[in-house]
């Protein structure tokens, strides 16, 4: 597939009503940033700004005629994106504000799976904005606002001046939960440094592992948090909804627990880390194929870092769904462990199994 | 040997036509560029997003990103028929009588020959229009199949379901089929007195550029390294037979197709700007453009059949004469 030589990038704003999507995007469109943005909404709303190039559009949600439930893109994308393009000198890039009942799978399925649209642009990330007061009660009664999460490459916990810092740790914790290698902000009406939203390349192979030199390495026993790392450091709080049962002695200081401790066990979606040394890739790629095809409908997002036997360059894997590339990204480094990890975020994914099977890779 | 007048304009051309035998170039930034004793402009739109032409009425339809459905005349106006504020205007299509349909988002939109106007609302995205060639019957294509609308009576439209997202639709010259290209690579067709299906696969890219040939007899399709052409002479169009592939080149993709007015000849154009003639009885191929900046978007051949007008992706346009 020939690519353009300077694709444009694509960003995708997610989050239920409410969560301060727009906020943010008015803020994106009034800063002083000296880019360019066109803007595709479903409605054109309370969208303040109109001196952008702001285009409406109804979300299609295409199904592929190829038997593959998952295989979904957004047709509006597919059509506006393309018209777009036919004068790609307006703009710097492409912002997509999803509903907020959204699937993000068939937005970012668009930039894989049309030709045209993946030869012109490019997928930046897929940013998910969250209310961190009303998360809990949207777990409960719906599964879009956990595919939101679970799907982002950057997690916006917003509105934390209305709740209290004991409430405001549940709520990451359980994001956390969901999504392990979201990069979190914690944020009052979508006040954020554009640059932790904007051109992240969460998609790019080349680029995403590097801007998270950590992947999957926070419940490793070597690695020390430092401060560039943006995970989830209160390993504390997690332990409390397993300690119902200590009540009798611990009067005073689980009471703000209990809301946690339901919102955790509503979770449908949960990742899954893998760990293993270096692959057999005969091995490897028909196990990925196999997983992905069979499971694919309920994998959310993959991403994995893999070590070959005898290659000198590190192997970086990521996928949507059914959807699945891969490409060599740079030398392993002198001193560098060469192991292969990987985490799949997703439903009804049996860690055991996963575990077991990515470990018969080794060479 | 052809002669090439080049024409170097700005940005994608979405439409090269004739219209009273000046050749017209519609331009996605808007303006319709014609060479009429020189080269002269018309702005239709703030972004020009189709542009179909109307050879009955002599005109050139277009819509936009600004709402407006416009008629571009040879004298050079550029009039604006209908609009539909800060909606983009997907499609355009040209009837019987003067009569015109567009779609913007979920509605097709009808303006018959006595001025009247009929929105026609749909369930899904309108993503392609095309009138039948007789009586005013207009097809939508739309996800899941195609409706037919008979927007001068009440009656009640026709659904044609087939599973899939079906992006453009056209019908057969003598008004037997209709067929649209999907998201897939690959055409769908019904035959209407029937409802039979036809289904025409194995593109190894989708399909954004077809045309029918004089008579009707074929239809010559992009979507391929040739020019994908079914036989629809029998009465169940192409099903059980297999389609010409003409003008075969192995590092080029097929991206523009125009079927000459009387022959059954079609001129091809590529990825990389080559536009070849080729005969359907024995495939001969004659070379009309050697290359150019980008892929060939839009060809249109004068009522003669002695030119061509085309445009690519980069603007650079121009006119063939295949005589010289």
């Amino acid at each position: 597939m020939s690519e353009a030589a300077n694709p444009v990038p694509v960003t995708v704003l997610t989050g239920y009503l409410g969560s301060g999507k727009t906020t943010l995007l008015n803020r994106i469109l009034s800063e002083d940033h000296g880019k360019r943005y066109a803007v595709i909404v479903n409605e054109f709303g309370e969208i303040g700004i109109d001196n952008d190039l702001i285009v409406e559009s109804d979300e299609e949600i295409y199904e592929m005629n190829n038997g593959c439930v998952c295989c979904t893109v957004r047709g509006d994308l597919v059509r506006v994106v393309q018209g777009l393009m036919r004068r790609p000198g307006r703009f710097d890039a492409i912002l997509v504000e999803t509903t907020g009942l959204a699937d993000p799978a068939p937005v970012a399925q668009t930039f894989f799976m049309d030709d045209d649209v993946r030869a012109k642009t490019r997928l930046d990330a897929v940013v998910a904005l969250v209310d961190a007061k009303h998360l809990p009660l949207r777990l409960k009664d719906s599964r879009e606002a956990e595919d939101q999460i679970a799907f982002a490459d950057v997690v916006l916990l917003n509105k934390t001046d209305l709740v209290s810092p004991e409430e405001l740790a549940e709520v990451e914790h359980l994001v956390r939960a969901i999504n392990p290698s979201a990069r979190i902000h914690r944020t009052q009406r979508s006040a954020i440094a554009l640059e932790q939203v904007l051109d992240r390349g969460a998609f790019d192979l080349q680029r995403a592992l590097d801007n998270d030199p950590h992947f999957l390495e926070h419940d490793h026993p070597d690695h020390e948090c430092g401060p560039h790392c943006d995970h989830d450091h209160d390993h504390h709080h997690h332990d409390h909804g397993h300690e119902h049962h200590d009540h009798a002695h611990d009067h005073d200081h689980h009471h703000h627990d209990h809301g946690a401790v339901s919102a955790i066990h509503d979770l449908t979606v949960k990742s899954v880390s893998l760990r293993a040394g270096e692959m057999n890739p005969q091995r490897f790629f028909p196990w990925i194929e196999k997983i992905t095809q069979t499971q694919g409908p309920d994998i959310l997002r993959l991403k994995g870092i893999v070590a070959f036997a005898g290659d000198e360059e590190r192997y970086v894997v990521q996928g949507v769904h059914m959807i699945v590339e891969g490409d060599h990204q740079r030398p392993w480094k002198d001193g560098e462990k060469r192991e292969s990890r990987m985490v799949f975020i997703g439903r009804n994914l049996d860690p055991e199994l996963l575990e077991r099977t990515f470990k018969a890779c080794e060479a | 040997m052809p002669t090439v007048a080049p024409l170097d304009l700005d940005g994608h051309c979405v439409a090269a036509a004739f219209l009273s035998g000046v050749p017209h170039f519609a331009m996605a930034d808007g303006l319709v560029h014609r060479l009429d004793n020189g080269h002269k402009t018309v702005e239709a739109h703030d972004g020009l997003l189709c542009a179909t032409l109307d050879g009955a009425a002599n005109r050139l339809l277009t819509g936009g990103e600004d709402g407006k459905v416009c008629a571009v005349t040879a004298d050079g106006a550029a009039v604006t028929l209908a609009e539909a504020p800060r909606k983009w205007i997907n499609a355009i299509a040209a009837g019987p009588n003067g009569a015109v349909a567009f779609a913007e988002g979920r509605n097709a939109h009808v303006v018959l020959p006595d001025g009247k106007a009929k929105v026609l609302a749909h369930p899904r995205s309108v993503e392609g229009l095309a009138f039948a060639p007789k009586g005013l019957r207009l097809a939508a294509a739309r996800y899941n199949g195609a409706t037919l609308h008979f927007p001068a009576t009440d009656g009640k439209p026709v659904e044609l379901e087939w599973a899939g997202a079906h992006i453009d639709v056209s019908f057969s010259p003598g008004g037997e089929f209709l067929v649209t290209t999907m998201q897939e690579n690959a055409l769908h067709g019904w035959k209407l007195a029937d409802g039979k299906h036809m289904r025409m696969t194995g593109y190894p890219a989708k399909v954004k550029s077809w045309s029918w040939s004089a008579k009707g007899k074929w239809l010559a399709t992009s979507g391929a390294p040739a020019a994908i052409v079914w036989p629809f002479q029998g009465k169940d169009g192409p099903m059980g037979k297999a389609p010409l592939e003409l003008g075969t080149r192995g590092d080029s993709m097929v991206t523009c197709i125009a079927c000459h007015p009387a022959e059954d000849l079609v001129a091809i154009g590529y990825a990389d700007g080559m536009i070849l003639a080729v005969r359907f009885a024995d495939g001969r191929e004659a070379v009309l453009r050697r290359g150019g900046k980008a892929a060939i978007t839009s060809m249109g051949w004068d009522r003669d059949g002695i030119r061509v007008a085309f445009g690519s992706q980069a603007g650079d346009c121009g006119v063939i004469d295949i005589r010289a």
